[in-house]
C-alpha cells in the first residue's frame, strides 16, 4: 500500500514538474518498474512455502486459516512484511533519486533541443526579427549549470558551443546548429546508457529479492531455532481446534505417528487415567477463555505413569472467538516425585517432630507424676515412721495405769493416730499401684480360711450388734494361687466398710466360682499373675520339698512339715488352670445413692461431706480395692439400693492345681496337732460370727476345734485390743492394711504359718510375744481370740478352749511354757531389764553406725553382738540363736539381703546347704547348734530380721521384704527407731 | 568468763549448728544419749567418726585419682561416709554425700572431683564446728559449770 501510495505520489509530481506536453505514461512507466508486487498477507504468497520437518506434524490448511483468522497470525505476518517494505522501500527511494535526476537531465537536454530547434524556426520565421539570443543562452548556461550541482556523478560534457563564423552570418548560424546537433546526440546517448543501467538495476532489483523468498527464509531460520531449542527438551506441543481435534503437534519422541495424531481428540488417542482430566481441562479454557496450568498424572498404557504440566492458551479469531487451543505440555515426572518425596518426608519429619514434642511432654509429665508420687511416698514414709511411735507408745501408755479420764484422753489420741497411720498407709498403696511398684506375689492360700480370718478379725473389733457371716460354695477349690495379702486387704477394706456403714442386720461374705470374667464383668487378665511368676514360686517350692524329702527318713520331727509339702507336691505335678472366682461383701447397711456410685472408686471421694464427717475414712479404701482388683486382672463393681443395703462385688482368677482332692490324704495330716481342724477347715463352707453381746464366740458347721487353728492375724488383732482397750472402727482397718509394715509382716507369717502352723504352732507364736505379754502363756498363746475376749467381757470360752487344748502333747506344753517365759522376758516395754535378755544381733560394717547403735541399744537395755558384714552374719547365726537381728543391707564381702536368704534358706531347710554353695564354711552343724545354744528353740524358728536401709524409698523397703527380711528401719537409726522395733519384735 | 554466759553461748552455738544444717536431730541425739550413758561418749564417736571419715576421704582421693576411676569402689566409700555422718547427725556432709553418690552413679568424674572438693569442705567444717563445740563444753566443765541441755 504504502508503495503504492509513493508510487502515486511520483507519478503526480512527474505532472506537476512536466508541463503537459509531457507524454503521460513516462512516468507512470518509470513507477511501474519499481512497483513491486506488494505483499499484503494473501493467502497465495504462503502457499508456495514448504516446510517439511519431521517431528512436527503440521495441517498447513489449519495454518493458513490460523494466519488468514487470527490476529496473531495476521500481525505476525505483517511484520515480516514490512520488513521487508522497509528494505524495497530504501532501494525505490534510491533508485528513484538516480532517475529523477536522468529525468531533469533529459529534459534539460529536450528543453535545450527544443530552444534550439525554435531557435531555427525563430530564425527562418524571423529573418529580420531580432530575438534575444544570448538570454536564451543565458538561460541554457543556467540550465546546465545547476544540473551539475544537484547530480555531481552524472557527467555532462558543457562544451561551450565555439562558432568561428560570424556572428549572425548563415554559416554561423549552420555551425552553431550542427554543434548543437552533436551535442544533443552525445546527450541522447548517455540518457540511453543511463536507462540502460536503470534496466539492469531493475531487473537485478526484481530477481534478487523476492519477498515470498525472504519470508520463507526466516521462517525457516525461525523453525531451525525453534528445533534447535526444542530438540532436547522433554515437552510436547500442540494446537488443538474448536472440537479439540490435534492440528499441530510437536513431539520430541514421537510415539504415534502423524496420521494418528492430527484430527483426533485426546481421548481418541489415549486411554488411561488423566487423559479424561486433561480433556476436561482443555474444554474448561476453551470455554472459558482464559490461559491456565495445571500438572495432571497420566496413565496410560502408551508411556506409562507420567505427570505433565500442561499449559493451555486459547487462541481467539479476529472477531475474538475461541477456535481453538495452544497447548504446551511439560514432563515433571521426576519433579513430582521429587517433590511428593520432599512432602512426605517433610510430612513424616513433621509427624516426629510432633511425635517427640509428645513424647517429651508426656516424658514430662511422667517424670513429674512419678516425682510427686515419690515425693508423696517418701513424705509418708518419714512421717509414718515418727507417727508409729507416737502411737505405739500411746499404746503403752494405755497398759499404764490411768484413770477415767485420761484414758479417754489417749482413746482419742490413739485412734487419731491410727486414723493418720491408715490414710498414710492408703496413700502410700496408692502411689504403689499407680507407680506399678506393687507387685504381686503368686502363692497357694485357703480361700476358706482368708473369709473366716477375715470375718474373724472383723468379729473381734466389732463394736455394734452385727451378725458376721460367710458363705463358700462347694466348687470352689481348697487351696487356690493367688496374692493372698492383696485379696485379704480387698476383702478386710470391703468388710470394714460394711461394718461401718451397717448399724444393725448382717455383713456377710459370698464365695463361689462363676465360668470365667464374664460373669462378673471382669476384664479378664489372667496373665497378670504371670504364668513365669508363678512357675518360679513352684519351682521354688519343689526345691524345697527334695530337701525336706531328704529330712523326712532322717528327722520324724519335721515330718508334718514334709506332709505338707507333699500336699504342694503333687499340685506342682499337676496342671494348672484358672478358676474365676466371684466373692460378694453385702451388707444391711445405709446403702449408697445411685448418683454417688459413679464416683465410688474415685480416690478420696465419699458418699458425701456429710457422711465423712459422721463415719469417717479417708476416701481411699474403695479407690484402693479397685486398683488392687484391677491390678490382678479382675473387676469391682457394686449394687447397693439405699436404706436396704450394698453388694461389693469382685471377680479374679486364681491358678489352681485341677488334680487336687478334696479328701486329704489322712496320713498327710496325721501328725497335726490340729489334723482335725486343718479337715474342717479346708471344707467348710459357713461360718457366722454373732452378735458381741453372745461373746465373740463364733459357731460354724464345723467342729469347736477350729479355734485352735487360730490365724495369727488374731492374735495381733488381741494385741491391739490389749493395748488399746477400746479399739473404734478404725484401728480395724489400719491394721490390716498396713502392707510394708506390720501388717504386712503379719500377713506374711500367717500366710507361712497357713503351711507352717500344722507343725510348729508354738513357732509361729513365738515370733511375735512381746504382743501377747500373756501371764498364761500356755492356752493364751494358742488362742488370741479366747484372749481377746476374755479381756473384754467374755470369759465363757476359756473353760472350753482349755478343753480343746488338752489333747495337746505334753512335750509340746513344755516347749511353750519355755518359750513363753522367753516372751514374757522380752515382751513388756516396761520391764527391758528382765531375766532372761533377747540375744540381739547387729551386722553393720559402718564403726560409727555400730558405735551409736550399741549406745542407743545399751540405753534401752540391749547387749549387742556386732559382726561386720553378711558373711559373719551367717556364721555368728550358725552359732548362736538370736531372737532379733538388725542388718545393714550395703555391706562389704556379703551384702545383708544375701545373708538374710541364707539365714531363711536355713530356717525353712534346716541346712546351710545353701550358704555353703557361696562358700561359707559350716563351723557347727545347724540342727545341733540351734539347739546347743538355746536348747529348746527349734531350727525352723523363723529369726525377726530388720534390715537397716539408708534408702528410705519403699522400693528398697519392698525388696527387703522381698529378701525375707521382716521389717525394715531407714537409717540413721534413731532411738526411737530402734525402741519400735524392738516393740514389735521382742 | 562467767559459766552462766558460757552456758548460753554454747546454747546459741549448738542452735545455730542445727539451724545452718551443719547438724541435725541425730546429734542432738547422741548428745542426750550421753547424757545418759557415760559422758565421754558423744566425744568417743565423733572422734571415731573424724577418723574414719578421714580414712575415707584419703581413700576417695585415691581413688579418684587413679588412671582408671573405678566409680563402683568410690561410691561405696562415699556410701559408707554418708551413713557414718548421718548417723552423727552431721547433715550437710550427709548431704553432700548423697550429690557425691548421684555423680558416682554417673560416672562423672569431673562432678566426683568437685563432690570430694565440697564434701572436704563440709567435712572440715563439721570437724571445726563440733570440735569448737567440744572446746567449749570443756571450757564450761573447767570453768565448774555443767553442760547445758539442748531443747
Amino acid at each position: 500500500m504504502v508503495s503504492e501510495m509513493e508510487g502515486d505520489h511520483f507519478e503526480e509530481m512527474d505532472i506537476e514538474v512536466l508541463p503537459s506536453m509531457w507524454p503521460e505514461d513516462i512516468g507512470t512507466d518509470a513507477g511501474k518498474q519499481f512497483n513491486v508486487e506488494k505483499p499484503k498477507g494473501d493467502q497465495d504468497m504462503l502457499e508456495e512455502v514448504t516446510i517439511i520437518e519431521e517431528p512436527t506434524i503440521v495441517d498447513f490448511k489449519r495454518l493458513l486459516e490460523l494466519t488468514d483468522y487470527t490476529e496473531r497470525g495476521a500481525s505476525q505476518l505483517a511484520h515480516l512484511v514490512k520488513h521487508w517494505e522497509y528494505k524495497q522501500a530504501n532501494a525505490v527511494r534510491l533508485l528513484r533519486e538516480e532517475l529523477d535526476n536522468l529525468n531533469k537531465q533529459r529534459e534539460d537536454v529536450e528543453l535545450r533541443k527544443l530552444e534550439i530547434l525554435e531557435e531555427h524556426r525563430f530564425e527562418e520565421e524571423r529573418y529580420g526579427r531580432d530575438k534575444r539570443p544570448i538570454s536564451i543562452l543565458d538561460e541554457v548556461y543556467d540550465i546546465w549549470l545547476e544540473v551539475p550541482r544537484r547530480r555531481n556523478d552524472v557527467v555532462v560534457q558543457n562544451k561551450r558551443v565555439e562558432i568561428d563564423a560570424e556572428y549572425d552570418t548563415v554559416v554561423y548560424w549552420k555551425l552553431r546548429a550542427m554543434n548543437l546537433e552533436k551535442l544533443l546526440e552525445a546527450s541522447v546517448q548517455r540518457e540511453q546508457i543511463l536507462t540502460d543501467k536503470l534496466q539492469d538495476s531493475i531487473t537485478n532489483l526484481e530477481r534478487q529479492s523476492s519477498p515470498v523468498e525472504e519470508l520463507s527464509q526466516i521462517l525457516n531460520r525461525a523453525d531451525n531455532f525453534l528445533h534447535f531449542v526444542l530438540q532436547n527438551a522433554p515437552v510436547v506441543i500442540g494446537h488443538q481446534d474448536k472440537e479439540l481435534r490435534y492440528r499441530f503437534i510437536y513431539n520430541h519422541f514421537p510415539s504415534l505417528h502423524e496420521e494418528d495424531i492430527i484430527g483426533k481428540t485426546d481421548v481418541e488417542i489415549f486411554t488411561g487415567s488423566g487423559v479424561k482430566e486433561s480433556q476436561e481441562f482443555k474444554r474448561e479454557v476453551l470455554e472459558k477463555g482464559l490461559p491456565a496450568k495445571r500438572e495432571i498424572t497420566f496413565e496410560t498404557e502408551l508411556f506409562g505413569s507420567k505427570t505433565f504440566l500442561i499449559f493451555v492458551e486459547p487462541v481467539f479469531s479476529k472477531s475474538g472467538e475461541t477456535i481453538g487451543i495452544n497447548y504446551m505440555g511439560m514432563d515433571v515426572t521426576d519433579q513430582v516425585r521429587k517433590r511428593e518425596r520432599m512432602a512426605q518426608l517433610r510430612e513424616e519429619i513433621a509427624v516426629q517432630k510432633a511425635k517427640e514434642t509428645e513424647l517429651n511432654k508426656t516424658i514430662h509429665i511422667t517424670e513429674e507424676t512419678m516425682r510427686a508420687k515419690q515425693m508423696l511416698a517418701t513424705m509418708s514414709h518419714e512421717i509414718r515412721s515418727p507417727l508409729t511411735g507416737v502411737v505405739s507408745m500411746a499404746e503403752i501408755l494405755a497398759t499404764s495405769k490411768l484413770d477415767r479420764e485420761q484414758r479417754q484422753l489417749l482413746d482419742v489420741m490413739l485412734s487419731s493416730g491410727d486414723l493418720v497411720l491408715q490414710l498414710i498407709n492408703d496413700i502410700l498403696d496408692l502411689s504403689k499401684v499407680e507407680s506399678g511398684v506393687m507387685k504381686l506375689e503368686a502363692t497357694k492360700f485357703r480361700p476358706r480360711e482368708v473369709v473366716k480370718h477375715v470375718l474373724q478379725t472383723a468379729a473381734a473389733s466389732l463394736q455394734k450388734i452385727l451378725t458376721l457371716e460367710g458363705h463358700i460354695a462347694d466348687d470352689v477349690p481348697i487351696e487356690v494361687i493367688g496374692d493372698v495379702l492383696r485379696i485379704r486387704q480387698i476383702l478386710t477394706n470391703l468388710v470394714s466398710n460394711a461394718i461401718k456403714f451397717t448399724h444393725e442386720g448382717k455383713v456377710g461374705i459370698n464365695l463361689f466360682v462363676v465360668s470365667d470374667s464374664s460373669s462378673g464383668k471382669g476384664e479378664g487378665c489372667p496373665q497378670k499373675f504371670t504364668a513365669t511368676e508363678s512357675r518360679v514360686s513352684t519351682n521354688g517350692q519343689k526345691e524345697e520339698r527334695h530337701q525336706s524329702t531328704s529330712q523326712t527318713s532322717s528327722d520324724g520331727q519335721v515330718k508334718s512339715q514334709v506332709s505338707v509339702d507333699g500336699d504342694e507336691e503333687e499340685k506342682d505335678n499337676s496342671p494348672e488352670t484358672t478358676v474365676w472366682i466371684r466373692c460378694d461383701v453385702y451388707d444391711t447397711g445405709i446403702g449408697i445413692p445411685e448418683n454417688a456410685l459413679p464416683t465410688l472408686f474415685k480416690k478420696y471421694m465419699q458418699v458425701s461431706a456429710d457422711h465423712a464427717r459422721k463415719y469417717g475414712g479417708t476416701g481411699l479404701g474403695l479407690a484402693i480395692c479397685k486398683q488392687l482388683v484391677e491390678l490382678m486382672g479382675g473387676s469391682l463393681t457394686v449394687s447397693s439400693r439405699e436404706h436396704c443395703g450394698s453388694t461389693f462385688t469382685f471377680v479374679l482368677p486364681y491358678k489352681v492345681s485341677t488334680t487336687f482332692d478334696h479328701s486329704d490324704d489322712p496320713d498327710e495330716l496325721s501328725d497335726m496337732a490340729n489334723h482335725d481342724a486343718v479337715n474342717h477347715d479346708t471344707i467348710e463352707s459357713f461360718f457366722q460370727f454373732q452378735p458381741r453381746t453372745l461373746g465373740s464366740l463364733f459357731s460354724s458347721n464345723g467342729d469347736t476345734n477350729n479355734q485352735m487353728l487360730l490365724p495369727h492375724t488374731m492374735g495381733y488383732t488381741r494385741s491391739h485390743k490389749l493395748n488399746g482397750f477400746s479399739h473404734n472402727s478404725y484401728s480395724f482397718p489400719s491394721n490390716k492394711v498396713r502392707p510394708n509394715d506390720t501388717a504386712s509382716v503379719e500377713d506374711a507369717g500367717s500366710v507361712v504359718d497357713d503351711a507352717e502352723t500344722p507343725c510348729e504352732p508354738e513357732s509361729s507364736s513365738s515370733q511375735r510375744p512381746s504382743k501377747q505379754c500373756q501371764d498364761d502363756t500356755k492356752y493364751r498363746s494358742q488362742n488370741p481370740i479366747a484372749d481377746s475376749t476374755d479381756h473384754t467381757e467374755a470369759s465363757i470360752e476359756v473353760p472350753e478352749m482349755k478343753r480343746t487344748k488338752e489333747p495337746q502333747g505334753t512335750s509340746q506344753r513344755q516347749e511353750k511354757s519355755q518359750k513363753s517365759s522367753q516372751s514374757i522376758s522380752s515382751s513388756c516395754m516396761e520391764v527391758p531389764k528382765s531375766t532372761l535378755k533377747p540375744k540381739i544381733l547387729l551386722v553393720e560394717d559402718n564403726k560409727t553406725i555400730v558405735m551409736v547403735t550399741q549406745s542407743m541399744m545399751k540405753l534401752l537395755g540391749h547387749a549387742i553382738n556386732v559382726v561386720n558384714n553378711g558373711v559373719e552374719a551367717v556364721c555368728a547365726v550358725q552359732r548362736c540363736s538370736y531372737d532379733l537381728i538388725l542388718m545393714d543391707v550395703c555391706m562389704p564381702v556379703m551384702d545383708g539381703l544375701q545373708a538374710t536368704r541364707l539365714i531363711r534358706s536355713f530356717e525353712e531347710t534346716g541346712n546351710w546347704d545353701a550358704a555353703v554353695k557361696t562358700g561359707i564354711e559350716q563351723i557347727v552343724p545347724g540342727l545341733n547348734s540351734s539347739q546347743n545354744c538355746l536348747g529348746s528353740t527349734p531350727s525352723t524358728k523363723k529369726i525377726p530380721i530388720i534390715a537397716m536401709t539408708a534408702n528410705a524409698l519403699a522400693e528398697s523397703a519392698e525388696e527387703c521384704l522381698a529378701n525375707g527380711m521382716d521389717s525394715f528401719v531407714s537409717k540413721p537409726v534413731t532411738l526411737q527407731k530402734l525402741k519400735e522395733c524392738l516393740a514389735k519384735y521382742l | 568468763m562467767e559459766v552462766g554466759q558460757l552456758q548460753r553461748r554454747l546454747v546459741d552455738y549448738t542452735k545455730s549448728l542445727l539451724t545452718e544444717g551443719i547438724l541435725d536431730d541425730q546429734f542432738s541425739q547422741l548428745q542426750k544419749l550421753q547424757d545418759e550413758s557415760d559422758p565421754g561418749f558423744l566425744v568417743e564417736v565423733v572422734s571415731l567418726f573424724f577418723e574414719d571419715s578421714e580414712k575415707l576421704l584419703n581413700d576417695i582421693t585415691g581413688a579418684l585419682d587413679q588412671q582408671s576411676v573405678d566409680f563402683k569402689t568410690v561410691d561405696g566409700y562415699v556410701h559408707q561416709l554418708k551413713g557414718s555422718s548421718a548417723s552423727v547427725g552431721a547433715l550437710r556432709l550427709k548431704n553432700a554425700c548423697v550429690a557425691f553418690r548421684s555423680f558416682c552413679e554417673e560416672q562423672s568424674l569431673e562432678g566426683c572431683l568437685r563432690s570430694l572438693q565440697e564434701v572436704k569442705q563440709e567435712y572440715y567444717n563439721v570437724k571445726n564446728k563440733v570440735e569448737t563445740l567440744f572446746k567449749m563444753e570443756k571450757q564450761i566443765v573447767a570453768a565448774g559449770g555443767s553442760v547445758p541441755k539442748t531443747e
